[in-house]
């Protein structure tokens, strides 16, 4: 799978030649970038987030331009390494450390951890 | 209008492995708060998830009693939301490569119109069924203005088995479900437990008129853990979207909570704008690749699963299609039901006896199979008696009770309480004279009534103080009266 991998990024810089994307086709709303941020619970500057989308945005047009490859022949790649999965047994090795692990925990009663309200 | 409704589920069951999918904590239901979170059910920075083999040899047993292609090559990926019972921020499922895919598994159900009393067929395609951690458990209850988080559920194994969009009613979506319960609980790789929610569905459900081909918008249907909720979550929101409908407005494709209390459905809104999980192949773990040697060891140990049981049932034991099936509706009640028939019964009188008699006492007792207090061995023993003349099938039932209530084994009832079947030439003698008798009474038989036959078995058996077999009795009397 690392070969594929590397025939299909030497296949790209022979087809299109590896360009830094100038004019971009997939680009980014302001609202967009607002939206991602929130899903990934990050706090933007407001100012910032026009560079944001800019940067990103690039990102995305490199992503669309290796999309242009023809990758019929290549089968996805989920892990870079060319290793499968090691399992362990169905065995009980963990110990009960609840005491240890809620030292750090801001707020704990009755053995649980204690968050913010949470309203479903 | 007419409408249709389509009807698609998600099942989730839980394995019944000793410990979680990526960690080595236990997995005991009920266990002290957050006793059973290791630091990686934590999410503690720098751990790594570790797959546990048992979960593999579960989904692939699955796989292969649903028709199902085991996939040699599968992929975990991280779905991300955030929510505190998450602490990770993602939950470890599949996506675009998961481990069962492209199954079926045939259903049975009563159709509305269907007037012969046969059951209806049906069969049900199974999409995909996928390995994923379950999330901790968040109480809502008050403490001081906070949730308490409990993470023991955290990282318990589940699989997530969906269905296509392929059943049209409440009763099919219950019938598949109860088929799916039958299946996991036969290979043994989830004790189906509702009440502890190691067995749960959600159903996305939508209408569409008659005839249209393309699916209506659907709605997500949640929290529905008991076979009677899914009947009437679905019919009412079945109900609920046609007269959305009807009334002029859209359905909207979201998430709604089933609350049996009060017998409706209500949108999840909170649940709503977090739809967008950003799935991406988890770089923690490997794939998943497993050889055709594998499958096969696995397929070597699955046991008789509940279809070919049930044939083999009508088959070997001449039982009755309703017989055979509500014997081998689960593995337990199967298995009881072979033991007792070992002991030397007759098939048909112990399916009666199992599907019946027994099923009615441990229902009035509210008590499971498992704690029945007369075993196999002893229903075995009474059925023994009765099948070679040992007891009439009026005195099994005191046989029955007496055991039930702790009295020993058929035999030693039998010997305590002196229970003996009048025998044959003794019956006919009793007969013989109460046709002497009743000269009358045996005219008007002759002539035509037949009522009066009634009079003559009430004579017998009052003169055998009920101790005489009715059918032995019936035969008798009937043999002597044609004169």
């Amino acid at each position: 799978m690392l070969r594929q991998g590397l025939k299909l990024m030497n296949q790209q810089v022979a087809v299109s030649g590896l360009k830094i994307p100038g004019v971009m086709k997939m680009s980014l709303t302001t609202e967009k970038v607002e939206q991602i941020a929130y899903l990934a619970r990050l706090a933007l500057d407001a100012k910032a987030v026009p560079e944001y989308a800019e940067n990103l945005s690039s990102i995305l047009a490199l992503v669309e331009q290796m999309d242009t490859v023809n990758t019929d022949n290549v089968e996805p790649l989920a892990h870079p390494l060319e290793l499968t999965q090691r399992l362990r047994a169905d065995v009980v090795t963990e110990q009960d450390h609840r005491d240890d692990y809620q030292q750090s925990a801001p707020a704990t009663e009755a053995g649980l951890y204690l968050v913010p309200q949470v309203i479903d | 209008m007419e409408w249709e409704t389509v009807i698609g589920l998600e099942i989730h069951a839980q394995l019944t492995t000793n410990s979680k999918i990526f960690s080595g904590s236990a997995t005991t239901f009920g266990a002290e708060p957050n006793t059973q979170a290791s630091l990686v059910d934590l999410a503690m920075p720098g751990v790594l998830p570790v797959l546990n083999a048992e979960v593999i040899n579960c989904a692939a047993k699955f796989g292969l009693a649903s028709n199902s292609t085991v996939a040699k090559h599968s992929v975990f990926a991280r779905k991300n939301y955030f929510y505190p019972d998450l602490p990770k921020g993602y939950q470890i499922s599949q996506m675009e490569l998961p481990i069962v895919h492209d199954g079926y598994l045939d259903i049975e159900f009563e159709a509305a119109g269907k007037s012969d009393g046969k059951l209806a067929t049906k069969r049900v395609g199974i999409t995909r069924a996928h390995l994923e951690e379950d999330a901790g458990k968040s109480l809502h209850e008050d403490f001081q203005g906070m949730t308490g988080i409990d993470l023991n559920r955290a990282g318990t194994p589940l699989l997530e088995i969906v269905s296509e969009p392929e059943m049209s009613s409440a009763k099919e979506a219950v019938a598949y479900m109860k088929k799916i319960h039958s299946l996991v609980r036969y290979l043994g790789i989830s004790d189906g437990n509702m009440q502890e929610g190691s067995f749960r569905c959600d159903a996305n459900v939508s209408v569409r008129p008659v005839g249209q081909k393309e699916l209506g918008t659907r709605a997500e249907v949640k929290n529905l853990n008991s076979f009677r909720f899914i009947e009437k979550a679905i019919n009412h929101e079945v109900e609920r979207q046609i007269d959305l409908i009807e009334a002029g407005g859209a359905v909207v494709q979201e998430t709604r909570l089933y609350d049996p209390d009060k017998d409706e459905t209500r949108s999840m809104r909170s649940k709503e704008e977090a739809n967008d999980y950003r799935y991406f192949p988890d770089p923690d773990l490997l794939p998943v690749v497993i050889d055709d040697a594998f499958i096969e060891a696995i397929r070597a140990e699955l046991p008789e699963l509940p279809d070919a049981k049930r044939a083999r049932f009508e088959s070997e034991f001449k039982l009755g299609a309703d017989d055979a099936r509500q014997l081998t509706a689960s593995r337990e009640v199967a298995d009881y039901f072979e033991a007792a028939l070992a002991a030397g019964g007759e098939p048909k009188q112990a399916a009666n006896w199992v599907n019946v008699e027994l099923a009615g006492a441990l229902n009035k007792a509210d008590l499971s199979l498992g704690e029945s207090p007369v075993t196999a061995e002893m229903l075995g023993g009474m059925l023994k008696r009765l099948a070679d003349g040992g007891l009439t099938s009026k005195m099994a039932k005191e046989v029955f009770a007496a055991m039930w209530d702790g009295e020993g084994s058929a035999d030693e009832v039998i010997e305590k309480r002196g229970l003996k079947p009048t025998d044959s030439s003794e019956v006919e003698g009793i007969i013989d004279g109460i046709i002497a008798a009743n000269p009358g009474q045996v005219e008007q038989f002759r002539s035509g009534k037949e009522k009066v036959f009634g009079f003559f078995v009430g004579q017998a058996m009052k003169a055998t103080k009920g101790q005489a077999d009715p059918k032995q009795v019936n035969d008798l009397l009937r043999a002597k009266l044609k004169g």
